[in-house]
């Protein structure tokens, strides 16, 4: 007990979290007392079926949504209870989104894609300053993607995977400290999605990147430090022996 | 910058924003166009009004007049004199103008308004020489048919003009004739023959010109008018002592040319013919007097409600058939400033000088105030109307962008997603209204202005296309289309369509705020 507290000061953490959506005249509960924390560099992945909840706590963890009950702690204080501009600001610096249908922007090439969240960072004038700062930057993340032949490209041209990554990138480029990824290969071949969990991967081994995935597929899950299995809105007591499995799990 | 460069790609890529920009643009171009007409017109119109009746008038109350025009106008001169550009003494009396119709032979009666005028004095308080006929070359579609009579620099007078002078014997001649024929008995020669060629066009259907005017006229005459016992007057070849200038639409119809098809004015009296004038002395109660006058020239204002009933007489004259036995008796005064902006100090300096309830001081203005305050009115419907074309077009732009914000639901929500603020993705759809009314107005100020600019070309074109004259320059007495661009007109529309535009994107891009980031992510 002494050395797990000592060991894993978790970084973020939603704590008993209950969210219930209103249906028409019913309430109906998506997440019901939820328990999830991530340590620093650790790469947890929430496995769960369709309407299991799992994207929304995503989302309640990444502040786009509220916990009806419950709290999110990031770093130890509580962060969902902030005002609307500091939550921009958490969104905007510490954490990165990428979503299942990747979710870039249509009417901007991919360059521009990867550099809208500093745009949304900077305002006009300390975007005009730091232009070639900004562009470095995207420029590289790109390059660690292996998209740096693609920048003129609309979303359009892109390959599923190519707009993963793009997406990755695009989640990277604000130097966040978790990146929450909502069935990041749901919508991807195998090989493609094996290419994007490689990636995420080396994300997390090489710059300690901590990562929470979201997916229905055992296979992806596994590639995790951890994995939690999410049922009707509840942590399943199993999901934890999964992870716990020596045999299951990834050893770097 | 994110909010900058997504509105701008949005402007760019979103065709149905063109809907958007044009209609705004055909409103702000309509409304440029017609209010540069309107004031055109205005403008023209005021211009004309009050050239013709100078910045202020002075008006005795009764009809017998104010006596001692230089002295009256001393008064003037000491009580506001460093504002006064000029003035003339003036006469204006109400009366009947008879004349013979030389085409169809019948005789009319008219009312009208007589002007006694001193033609120097009138010329400096208006551009009375811009009105005389003699003085001025007749056009027709643009083309010369006529040359001026008189040089600018020949001084208004009550001469006749070379062809006024040979119309005048010509009529006496004819008249001469027609009595030698009376009284001995004889077939009289045929008057046509003794007519000029340089006499208005003869129209086959017309009948033969009858004697201008006729005998029992001519023969009761000499007692109305011989009264005075200059010699020179009595001269029975000359000129009558009492000359005229004719307002043009007294005198003059339209008629068709039957070998042209053209619309033609037509005069039926000419300089050089005599008409009868009556009107009342200056004695209480007033009797009527009638006496003969020669026209000596005609004149058009382009107003029509002075050209049909205004007559401008030499003022001595018109003193002497009125029988005004004050010294030099005059009706009013009629004033040109300096500058039109002291006429408020000047009439309170007049008020004071001039002994309560002798005269009423007015400015044109005050004087014509009905007909203008009426072009106000027009002005300001006309403009609340096509204004509404404009609001017209700001429900387009609503309906438009909350298609717009629909579409763009989940790009929102990445949005969001990556840090942006509600008041940023708000602005990004404020910005775009913003946008579109900018580049809207500005391509309607521009449309609009080069319409104006090429009016006239475009009314050619129309007339060409549609086989029929849009704009008749007969009807309105201009050779082109007035217009007159107000600059401070075009930035208030342009502002007025930008701010609608920005007024309707308020509601999608409040809606665009209100978006739930993880609603708006899911939306398919």
């Amino acid at each position: 007990m002494a050395e797990i507290l000592k060991m894993t000061q978790p970084l973020i953490t939603a704590e008993a979290v209950s969210r219930s959506y209103l249906k028409g005249q019913h309430q109906v509960p998506v997440l019901r007392g939820v328990c999830l924390s991530a340590a620093r560099g650790e790469f947890v992945s929430v496995i769960g079926q369709s309407g299991s909840g799992k994207s929304t706590l995503l989302h309640i963890m990444g502040l786009l949504d509220s916990p009806d009950v419950g709290e999110v702690l990031l770093a130890g204080s509580r962060i969902d209870n902030l005002n609307r501009a500091a939550r921009d600001q958490l969104r905007n610096h510490v954490f990165g989104f990428i979503f299942q249908f990747y979710h870039l922007l249509p009417e901007l090439s991919l360059l521009e894609n990867v550099m809208t969240p500093l745009m949304i960072r900077h305002s006009i004038f300390g975007f005009l300053k730091r232009r070639r700062e900004i562009r470095e930057a995207a420029l590289s993340i790109l390059q660690q993607v292996g998209l740096d032949h693609r920048l003129k490209h609309r979303p359009s041209e892109l390959s599923g995977g190519e707009m993963q990554r793009g997406a990755i990138a695009r989640a990277l480029v604000g130097k966040p400290e978790i990146l929450l990824a909502d069935e990041p290969t749901g919508n991807l071949d195998a090989d493609t999605g094996a290419g994007i969990m490689e990636l995420l991967n080396r994300l997390n081994q090489d710059q300690g990147l901590t990562i929470i995935m979201v997916t229905h597929d055992n296979a992806i899950a596994s590639q995790a430090h951890r994995t939690v299995q999410l049922v009707q809105g509840r942590i399943q007591p199993a999901g934890r022996d999964i992870a716990t499995d020596p045999q299951q799990r990834r050893t770097a | 910058m994110y909010k900058l460069l997504l509105c701008l790609r949005y402007l760019r890529t979103r065709y149905i924003a063109l809907a958007c920009i044009i209609s705004v643009m055909l409103g702000v171009a309509t409304m440029i166009v017609v209010n540069s007409v309107m004031a055109g017109f205005t403008t023209e119109m005021r211009d004309r009004l009050h050239n013709f009746l100078a910045d202020i008038v002075i008006e005795s109350r009764g009809t017998a007049g104010i006596e001692d025009a230089a002295m009256q106008m001393d008064r003037v001169q000491a009580a506001a004199g460093q504002y006064i550009a000029a003035m003339t003494p003036t006469i204006e009396i109400p009366g009947m103008m008879t004349f013979t119709d030389p085409w169809s032979g019948e005789t009319y009666t008219a009312p009208i308004q007589i002007q006694g005028i001193d033609p120097a004095g009138k010329a400096e308080v208006g551009p009375l020489q811009d009105y005389l006929d003699s003085y001025n070359q007749v056009l027709e579609d643009g083309v010369e048919v006529r040359p001026a009579l008189r040089g600018r620099e020949e001084p208004l007078g009550w001469e006749l003009t070379a062809e006024g002078e040979k119309h005048f014997r010509m009529v006496q001649e004819r008249n001469r004739l027609f009595l030698e024929d009376r009284q001995s008995g004889q077939p009289a020669p045929q008057a046509q023959e003794s007519m000029p060629e340089t006499e208005s066009p003869v129209f086959d259907s017309e009948p033969a010109p009858v004697a201008d005017n006729d005998t029992p006229q001519q023969q009761t005459a000499p007692e109305l008018i011989f009264t005075d016992d200059d010699p020179q007057k009595h001269e029975p070849q000359g000129p009558l002592a009492a000359r005229i200038y004719l307002g043009e639409g007294l005198v003059s119809f339209m008629a068709r040319n039957p070998e042209t098809g053209r619309q033609q004015k037509i005069m039926m009296v000419q300089p050089g013919d005599n008409v009868i004038l009556s009107t009342i002395t200056a004695g209480t109660p007033p009797d009527v007097t009638k006496f003969q006058a020669t026209v000596v020239d005609t004149f058009r204002s382009g107003m029509n409600e002075y050209d049909s009933s205004i007559v401008l007489m030499n003022l001595d004259a018109l003193q002497k058939y009125r029988g005004m036995h004050l010294k030099n008796a005059i009706s009013s005064i009629h004033i040109r400033l300096t500058d039109y902006s002291h006429a408020p100090k000047v009439l309170a300096a007049l008020e004071q000088a001039f002994p309560p309830g002798m005269v009423n001081i007015r400015t044109w203005e005050e004087k014509q105030g009905m007909l203008l305050s009426a072009v106000e009115v027009e002005t300001a419907i006309l403009n609340v109307l096509l204004f509404l074309i404009i609001a017209v077009a700001g429900f387009g732009i609503l309906a438009i962008f909350y298609m717009i914000v629909v579409e763009k639901t989940r790009d929102i929500g990445i949005l969001k997603s990556l840090g942006a603020s509600s008041g940023g993705v708000m602005s990004i759809f404020l910005s775009y209204g913003l946008g579109l009314g900018i580049t809207g107005s500005a391509a309607g100020v521009f449309i609009g202005l080069l319409f104006v600019e090429y009016i006239n070309e475009i009314e050619d074109v129309l007339s060409w296309v549609t086989g029929r004259k849009v704009f008749d320059e007969k009807i309105y007495f201009f050779l082109e289309i007035p217009t007159h661009v107000n600059p401070w007109m075009v930035f208030w529309v342009a502002t007025g369509a930008i701010a609608i535009a920005v007024l309707a994107s308020i509601l999608p891009a409040r809606r665009a705020a209100a978006l739930h980031p993880v609603r708006a992510l899911r939306f398919e």
